[in-house]
């Protein structure tokens, strides 16, 4: 064990022995080391102004990451390579292609926004240098623009794309040292504290199996995507808080189920879902914005047991299950029994989610949806994961499971009643659409009212219907960029 | 000789913003990253939790107690008056006494070592409220008598009661339009900074840096020499830092005189948003009679604002929508009324368009209403009733710059507005699943402040004896290029490289008694100023080279990089360093006023507005009948900003202001609880436009043939605000494709914003 906290900062080595649980990175950033360059917008990671790059050291090497500064604990950044604004250059150190392309097409009027989409732009090029504008859109779905309507902010990133010259990039060129120095930190638990606030690394995860039994009442934080707002929205205080973000990336791909370790986050599962769940890829990409993705975790989005995480509905309609581990002892329970009521999560203490197991339903009909007043980067009002299965022009099975219908994510058994035995056709959806209606009593709040909730979560399951039997007109909205 | 030398920068050339490169390297510097002075502590503000109510008690000991707390001041700490009204109404209490009349609320501030300690502080206070009843909304306002905030105005033209009951057709409906939150990217800020006396620096995000000034002069309890307010740039304010930054100042000011220690005060985005006033919501009804051609021959209605618990600008802004309550087409007999209501809401304030667009929504309702009454295409009625030159607008006007029918003409033309109308109405017979609509909708916008006193603007140019330039004037620069824009005016002027002027902030040691960089008129009077101010040296060196150089006077000319005597032409630095020894002036104060205008609120009559900014957009819209949800697959824009200062900033204020006048319309909700509290306060449940919410297919263009019929700025014309009003297409097209589920028998009738819950509703209503 270690009380010394280590990571890069741009060019610099930082080794901290006093840091609290609950301090954010972007707060360390700009009053700690007076860099301003990176900005505070929102504070609970929705509009990216305070976008950096966190590298991190992964079984295919280096990589870096958008990640949303304001709501990324100080400590979570331990054997990261933290990289703002200020350390962006272009190889003769003058602008970057991205800063270049940005000043040249125009992207910024007042400013504030900008270093955020610079950071996440940087991200894009480095990883995907063929993104086209439907990719840049994907990437910028965690930054907002007040002033631009965004059109300059494209340009720029196509012509960014177009410049290339990543080869040169002053982290290209520094990757072997970086590399190096982040190896050079080293392994096992890290605790440090500021006053009472503490913050507590495991080593691995038969370390958090262990710490788990020691503390009463610890924070855990994989993503802080939700856990951060407590901290920078509610001011609630999160001591001991111990930080399991590098923790469970395990991933096992079996014939007829995947296993993903509960710290995998939603863009390292992302190529997982585009394989072998085609049909929810859709519905994967519209979790969060990227930073989000980044940083937020499979495991975290059903621990925290939200009833309006993306994840539950479609992981239930498909059968998930999750691996529970408390000491050596694990057990694995059935997703949608995880959830017993607003609030109230079948786990006890000492126990924390290891793996989440993903049934695949070869044959199967599925069919993710999500419903939001704006269609990227927003809370469903609805959503719903489907699961059909159709044995010689029958419904055989039917799971259908609703987000932000209950206070919990819960399937709709009335609808799945009204389909199960049935013949495969319009009329047993037009009966669980009648149906589903009764399965809930869902609410009204600022998202949507209770009536369009309803009425909503009826039409996905005739969208779902439509979109199976292949019409000649389209069923969904195309969102594709034109000329 | 002058045709060798490029310079770069000019009047009407495209020229990239003046803190590009500082932008996208982090270097451009924001209230919140200025260095800060030794000893800075911060102020927080603790906000009611209740939308109406007398204080009984006010337990303060736990923040006082709380770590790191220097001082909790309440309204009894204040030295001067306790008030930010800007109207003068003094119904604007910086910190509530002994009664909240809103959620969110200022009620004390909490003084502290640093930001976390003053927020965390503030929470820790117990406040009893002994609740009253409350109105949150325009018409249950109105139902519990609320009152106005401030005087509500009917203008009037011809007898609209007479050409309603001569009309044969009328129709009469309600509109509901939802408010905005400003969500400029960086939130309320300000930083104080004491002096000796009674003097303080205001460093403060501010569109209007002398209310500021007088604000805290008048809360202080000083005279306004005293005080000094600085602004180099804003990250955002759209109206949103016009009056709402007052507040701030005021705090920041009078705890940092109080500890004579610099003091901070920046409020998380929640509690900014809970606190700071937004777009008015309005419920307007409305009545138009016309003929069988689908001519308007008369229109009525009335405007119920959403004003909050005071006044601040909502008279002015309820006057505007008035005034574009016409939009772009003539009424022949016309009344229309607002109703400024009073709500226990926070007080609604100034945003990009000032009442405008909700004005100009109606008219776009009305003609919606009567092409869907006659089975027409409402591009026909529009078309028949747009104003004609020598026609009165209903504040009796005369329009003289009518440019729609070209802009029709053009933008009809680029975007194949028939052909698509027609495969748009094809697509919906086949009753599909996702239905579209196409709409074309104008904008005429009126540019002036409408308080004629306004329109008024001071510059300050240096030319320091190296040639080098400074320039200073009255407008702040929030993002729209302002800075850029007067800069390439001063380089016209002098004919030298843009390099060569510096930009500096904005300060009230500069320029006095400014206005604030509003109503879209920074360049225009600003712009001015600054030639004034140009005018005036040149004036001098003109005098200065025609004697030293020996030549005629009107054979003095600026060329680029050189001022020509006769047929010498003599460097512009050479110039400067013999004119400085000649002992010439170089600095001037400019000034401009805007001529011709004038306006009587008590008659309704004059001549508000010195011209108009025209523009047209038309859009394409597929919506989801199963979910309403929607996606804008076009856009066609024609803008008119004039002979452009800048074409490549004005099309970004263009293209920014589409699509932000299309999130208000479309996923841009405010959203209160029954007990009055705003839940929508944050990025995380008010969802502002993402670059996938843009058009999928975005065409925009200049009317690059325009050029102002008045002396404008270089033949220019405003562009802050008109082209917001363009996103009204998207609304338009919305409403259409939901129209088709009933065969178009009746207009879809949206309530704004058109979230994809008011669509889907409105599909199952029509679906019958």
């Amino acid at each position: 064990m270690t009380g010394e906290l280590r990571f890069l900062l741009n060019d610099r080595e930082i080794t901290l022995t006093e840091a609290g649980g609950s301090d954010t990175l972007l707060d360390f950033l700009r009053i700690d080391r007076r860099m301003t360059g990176t900005k505070e917008g929102c504070a609970e990671g929705d509009c990216g102004a305070c976008t950096v790059l966190a590298g991190r050291l992964t079984p295919s090497g280096l990589v870096y990451e958008p990640v949303n500064a304001c709501i990324r604990f100080l400590a979570s950044c331990h054997g990261c390579h933290i990289v703002t604004v200020e350390h962006l250059r272009g190889p003769d150190g003058g602008l970057h292609p991205v800063q270049q392309a940005m000043v040249e097409h125009h992207g910024s009027q007042c400013g504030f926004c900008t270093p955020g989409f610079v950071m996440a732009l940087y991200g894009l090029w480095m990883s995907n240098p063929q993104a086209d504008a439907m990719a840049i859109e994907v990437a910028l779905q965690g930054n907002l623009c007040r002033c631009t309507g965004y059109a300059p902010i494209i340009k720029a990133a196509l012509a960014a794309q177009a410049a290339g010259g990543q080869a040169m990039d002053a982290l290209a060129v520094e990757r072997e040292g970086v590399m190096a120095k982040l190896r050079a930190i080293p392994a096992g638990r890290v605790e440090v504290a500021r006053g009472a606030n503490r913050a507590i690394i495991p080593a691995d995860t038969d370390d958090l199996a262990a710490l788990l039994l020691e503390h009463e009442k610890p924070t855990l934080v994989a993503g802080a995507t939700d856990v951060g707002l407590w901290v920078t929205k509610f001011l609630r205080n999160i001591s001991p808080t111990i930080f399991i973000g590098h923790l469970m990336k395990g991933v096992e791909v079996f014939d007829t189920e995947l296993k993903i370790g509960a710290g995998v986050t939603y863009s390292e599962a992302e190529p997982l879902i585009a394989q072998h769940l085609a049909e929810a890829l859709d519905y994967w990409q519209r979790i969060a914005g990227w930073q989000v993705r980044n940083m937020g975790t499979v495991g975290g989005n059903i621990a925290n047991g939200s009833p309006i995480g993306d994840t539950p509905p479609l992981l239930i309609a498909l059968g998930g299950r999750i691996v529970l581990r408390r000491g050596d002892v694990r057990r694995e329970v059935a997703l949608q029994d995880y959830f017993i009521d607003y609030g109230k999560q079948d786990r006890a203490p000492g126990e924390f989610v290891e793996s989440v197991i993903i049934p695949l339903n070869r044959g199967a009909k599925i069919a993710g949806y999500k419903i939001s007043k704006r269609r990227d980067s927003d809370i469903s009002s609805v959503a719903v994961g489907i699961c059909v299965t159709v044995d010689g022009g029958r419904i055989a099975n039917a799971r259908i499971a609703f987000g932000g219908m209950a206070g919990t994510p819960k399937r709709a058994a009335g609808a799945e009643a009204a389909l199960i035995g049935q013949p495969w056709g319009q009329a047993a959806f037009d009966a669980a659409a009648r149906a589903v209606r009764a399965d809930f009593t869902p609410l009204t709040d600022m998202r949507a009212s209770a009536d369009y909730r309803s009425t909503v979560a009826a039409n996905l399951i005739r969208r779902f219907w439509l979109e199976q039997s292949e019409l000649a007109l389209p069923v969904r909205l195309n969102y594709a960029v034109g000329e | 000789m002058k045709d060798e030398i490029t310079i770069k920068g000019l009047a009407h050339m495209d020229t990239a913003h003046d803190s590009a490169i500082k932008h996208v390297t982090g270097r451009a510097e924001y209230t919140d990253d200025l260095s800060e002075p030794f000893g800075l502590i911060h102020a927080y503000l603790g906000l009611s939790k209740c939308a109406h109510g007398r204080i009984v008690a006010m337990d303060l000991d736990a923040v006082r107690a709380a770590p790191g707390v220097i001082d909790v001041l309440t309204a009894a700490d204040l030295p001067g008056v306790n008030d930010v009204s800007p109207a003068g109404h003094h119904d604007d209490p910086i910190l509530a006494d002994a009664e909240v009349k809103f959620w969110g609320q200022p009620i004390f501030a909490v003084v502290a070592e640093t930001r976390d300690q003053a927020r965390r502080a503030a929470a820790l206070a117990k406040i009893t409220y002994d609740a009253l009843p409350h109105a949150l909304d325009p018409m249950a306002a109105k139902l519990a008598d609320m009152g106005y905030v401030t005087d509500p105005l009917t203008l009037r033209r011809g007898d609209a009661d007479r050409g309603m009951a001569n009309a044969p057709h009328r129709i009469k409906g309600r509109m509901g339009i939802g408010g905005q939150d400003h969500f400029y990217l960086e939130g309320q800020i300000a930083m104080a900074v004491p002096g000796e006396d009674e003097d303080v620096i205001i460093n403060v995000s501010t569109q209007h840096p002398s209310e500021v000034q007088h604000m805290v002069a008048h809360v202080l309890g000083v005279p306004s020499h005293s005080v000094v307010v600085n602004v180099r740039r804003m990250g955002g304010g759209f109206g949103g830092k016009e009056t709402q930054m007052n507040l701030f100042a005021c705090i920041a000011a009078v705890a940092a005189k109080k500890w004579h220690r610099a003091v901070k005060i920046r409020p998380d985005r929640d509690d900014d948003m809970s606190a700071t006033g937004k777009r008015h919501d309005f419920v307007v009804d409305y009545e138009v009679g016309f003929d069988d051609e689908g001519r308007i021959l008369a229109v009525q209605g009335d405007w119920y604002a959403r004003c909050g618990f005071s006044a601040d600008l909502s008279g002015p802004v309820t006057d505007r929508a008035l005034f574009h309550a016409d939009n772009a087409y003539y009424y022949p007999d016309v009344r229309v009324s607002s109703h400024p209501m009073r709500t226990n809401t926070v007080s609604n304030t100034a945003f990009r368009g000032f009442g405008g667009p909700q004005g100009v929504i109606v008219a776009e309702r009305i003609i919606e209403e009567i092409a869907y009454a006659l089975g027409r295409d409402p591009l026909e009625i529009r078309q028949l009733n747009l104003y004609q030159n020598g026609q009165l607008t209903p504040y009796h006007q005369e329009v003289t710059d009518q440019i729609l029918p070209r802009i029709f003409e053009d933008l009809t033309a680029s975007s194949d507005y028939a052909a698509r109308r027609q495969a748009v109405l094809d697509w919906n017979a086949k009753g599909g699943t996702i239905r579209k609509g196409i709409a074309l909708t104008p904008v005429k916008f009126g540019i002036s402040f409408t308080a004629t006193w306004y329109n008024q603007a001071g510059a300050l140019i240096h030319i320091y004896s190296d040639g080098s330039i400074a320039l200073n004037h009255g407008g702040t620069e929030m993002g729209q290029g302002l800075n850029t824009k007067v800069a390439q005016v001063v380089a016209e002027a002098f004919q030298c490289d843009l390099s060569r002027i510096k930009i500096t902030k904005t300060t009230t040691e500069k320029v006095p008694n400014t206005s604030a960089t509003a109503a879209s008129s920074g360049t225009d009077l600003n712009g001015m100023a600054a030639l004034n101010a140009a005018d005036q040296i040149k004036d001098r060196l003109i005098d200065f080279v025609a004697e030293r150089w020996q030549a005629p006077r009107d054979r003095v000319r600026f060329v680029p990089g050189h001022i020509m005597a006769g047929d010498t032409a003599i460097p512009f630095d050479e110039v400067i360093k013999a004119a400085y020894m000649a002992r010439i002036h170089l600095s001037a104060a400019g000034f401009y006023k805007t001529p011709e205008i004038h306006w009587d609120r008590a008659t309704g009559r004059g001549r508000p507005f010195y011209y108009f900014a025209y523009g047209a957009a038309v859009a394409e819209v597929s919506v989801d009948t199963l979910t309403g949800e929607y996606v804008i697959d076009r856009a066609d824009v024609l803008h008119d900003v004039g002979r452009s200062l800048n074409p490549i900033i004005d099309k970004g204020q263009v293209e920014g202001a589409f699509v932000q006048g299309t999130g208000w319309l479309t996923c841009e909700e405010l959203w209160w609880n029954e007990k009055g509290e705003l839940k929508t306060h944050a990025p995380s449940t008010y969802k502002i436009p993402l670059a996938s919410d843009r058009p999928r297919i975005f065409n925009v263009n200049l009317a690059d043939w325009s050029e102002n019929a008045e002396r404008s700025i270089k033949r220019s014309k405003a562009v802050g605000e008109p082209p917001f009003m363009l996103g009204i297409c998207v609304f338009e097209a919305i409403n259409m494709a939901v129209a088709s589920m009933n065969d178009y028998r009746e207009p879809a009738r949206l309530d704004a914003p058109a979230t994809p819950e008011r669509v889907l509703m409105a599909v199952e209503r029509l679906r019958g």
